[in-house]
């Protein structure tokens, strides 16, 4: 380590003003805060800072999603031998979707980070930490057989229109990962839906339907068992079908404090409650299913643990927050049920109450200056 | 007194040069008044449409001037709306007329559209604000500006939203099949609306950082 601190404290000169590389200032302070912990310190105002920065939260989130990547790079290997009709040990189908998995998560890095550092040199900033779990949470939520280039241009259009416009990490509106996958969607709806896109190359014969595709033609017998599901030996997006490995990763997220408990919590509870107001009204099979079922199928636990606690574009007060995630997890099942041309309503959910989420904040603040206010007066009448 | 001014001013004078213009860029109607972005969403997803749009926005905008500037003086101020809703409503009504006849699949394809042009803010915004209180010459050379204004925008968005959304221009096909053989797709985004608006949003980023005037603080 001591050599490397050396070899930047000789080449430092070179980047700062006046220096011969001054352009790449921002590049090389990416790479030195990488490295090693800042060694800024402010001259007046606000002496006490964080110990984490950003680029240390940045890459616990990191750390939180390498369960649900373990388990899909696992998963996909498992399901293209079992479209084939083949059993192998571990390693081989781990093998097959490092193949098909490490291109895409290239891919996006390589994109997405590009982008970055162009902006940030480009404008004089610093670059932003934010890309870093965007850029895994990106080749997590496409299906395991999307083109790279179609990974390539979404990851453009998710940094450029997501976020650069807006100024950057830490403004954007929606988060960045989810409107890579809305953009897809939209874009490309035969790689992104279907049931022919969620097992790498899949035999012919064979049916790929995830079980939200067999609930959209309400075949409730084909869903695979709800403990299937849980564990997420299921064909699906890349990081999104195992519920277990996600749940371990919200156990990393709590403990560290950095993802919301709270929205969490509330996503899940929205999707049971309008689970089980669909349950009492049961106008057909998939309104009959049992509500924790809506918990485990699809993308509901991923979106709930890793995109709707995105810290920048989620709900900032506590009672935001529990409004915010209990509308997330509504509206998911509501758009899942009612809407057979979206089949997985987590993704439009959750932009759609980013978008909402400063207007939430906006009101639970209000509220609670009315409150104090009315309290204020009644204690002056007293 | 109108006569002698007339005299003074030759019919492309740099002022009148100006007002065709300026609406091109640093006053386009989309971009920097943000007018007429409902039609310019709506109509753009092919080349052709869009074409004959803007031609009957413009024609409506320049003639439209024309009038309201000729009759100026004899509105009266408490029903001048009315007085130029009429007009526009004539002129858009020869227009979609005129499509109906000659180019009917177009027409079709426009739909509504022509019939709003009258909705069009472009055209009540450059009446109030020009022809009102200018010389016919002027209005209609006003109009026409800001409708190649407008036409410009609609193209511009039109050609990127036909060719990666269908992969044609004006219904050619442009993209050669061999790249379809090699796993393009068309961008099925680009043809719904939303993308129309990314697109203006993009040109109005680009023409601003390269006008830093336009930038508000």
């Amino acid at each position: 380590m001591k050599f490397l601190r050396d070899f930047l404290d000789k080449q430092k000169p070179q980047f700062e003003k006046g220096g011969r590389f001054e352009k790449l200032h921002s590049t090389f302070d990416a790479f030195e805060t990488f490295l090693f912990v800042p060694d800024k310190t402010t001259s007046n105002g606000a002496h006490i800072r964080d110990a984490i920065d950003m680029k240390r939260t940045m890459i616990i989130v990191v750390i939180a999603l390498i369960f649900p990547l373990i388990f899909g790079i696992w998963n996909v290997g498992y399901q293209h031998y079992l479209s084939h009709g083949m059993d192998y040990d571990f390693w081989p189908m781990f093998g097959f979707g490092l193949l098909k998995v490490l291109p895409v998560i290239v891919v996006s890095y390589v994109v997405g980070l590009g982008i970055e550092f162009a902006f940030a040199q480009s404008r004089g900033h610093e670059v932003n930490e934010g890309f870093l779990v965007s850029g895994m949470l990106i080749p997590m939520v496409m299906p395991p057989d999307v083109p790279l280039w179609m990974v390539a241009i979404a990851t453009a259009f998710a940094v450029i229109i997501g976020k650069e416009v807006f100024g950057g990490t830490g403004m954007n509106i929606l988060n960045p990962a989810l409107t890579a996958r809305a953009f897809l969607f939209f874009a490309y709806p035969a790689e992104m839906s279907g049931d022919k896109v969620w097992i790498a190359e899949k035999a012919d014969a064979y049916s790929g339907a995830t079980p939200l595709g067999h609930l959209l033609v309400m075949e409730t017998d084909k869903v695979p068992s709800v403990w299937d599901m849980f564990i997420g030996v299921i064909p699906g997006s890349i990081g999104e079908t195992s519920t277990l490995a996600i749940l371990l990763g919200a156990l990393v997220l709590i403990a560290t404090g950095i993802g919301s408990a709270r929205i969490m919590a509330s996503v899940f509870a929205g999707g049971m409650l309008m689970g089980w107001l669909f349950n009492l009204w049961g106008a057909n099979a998939y309104m009959n299913i049992p509500a924790y079922q809506h918990l485990v199928m699809g993308g509901f636990a991923f979106g709930a643990v890793y995109m709707a606690t995105d810290p920048v574009s989620a709900s900032q007060t506590a009672r935001g927050k529990i409004i915010y995630g209990l509308l997330i997890g509504m509206i998911a099942v509501l758009i899942r049920v009612f809407n057979p041309a979206y089949p997985e309503g987590m993704m439009l959910a959750i932009l759609l109450m980013n978008v909402f989420a400063p207007l939430i904040d906006h009101y639970v603040v209000e509220s609670n200056i009315k409150r104090r206010l009315k309290r204020a007066k009644v204690a002056v009448k007293a | 007194m109108s006569a002698s001014n007339q005299e003074k001013e030759p019919l492309f004078s740099p002022k009148n040069i100006k007002l065709l213009t300026s609406p091109l860029n640093l006053n386009n109607p989309i971009t920097v008044q943000v007018l007429g972005i409902c039609s310019a969403l709506a109509v753009t997803a092919k080349m052709k449409p869009a074409f004959v749009m803007a031609v009957s926005v413009t024609i409506v905008t320049a003639f439209s001037n024309l009038i309201i500037s000729v009759l100026r003086n004899g509105i009266p101020p408490r029903i001048r709306i009315i007085v130029q809703l009429v007009v526009i409503a004539l002129l858009v009504i020869v227009v979609d007329q005129f499509l109906k006849a000659f180019v009917y699949d177009v027409s079709k394809q426009l739909s509504v559209f022509v019939g709003l042009i009258i909705t069009n803010c472009i055209l009540m915004g450059r009446l109030e604000a020009y022809a009102m209180s200018n010389k016919p010459w002027p209005s209609f050379l006003d109009g026409l500006g800001n409708g190649f204004g407008y036409g410009m925008i609609l193209l511009m968005v039109a050609f990127i939203r036909e060719l990666f959304g269908s992969g044609t221009i004006w219904g050619f096909h442009l993209i050669p099949q061999s790249f379809y053989e090699l796993g393009y797709k068309n961008n099925g985004f680009m043809i719904l609306p939303p993308m129309a608006l990314i697109l203006i949003g993009i040109i109005i980023w680009i023409q601003r950082s390269r006008n830093p005037q336009l930038i508000e603080e």
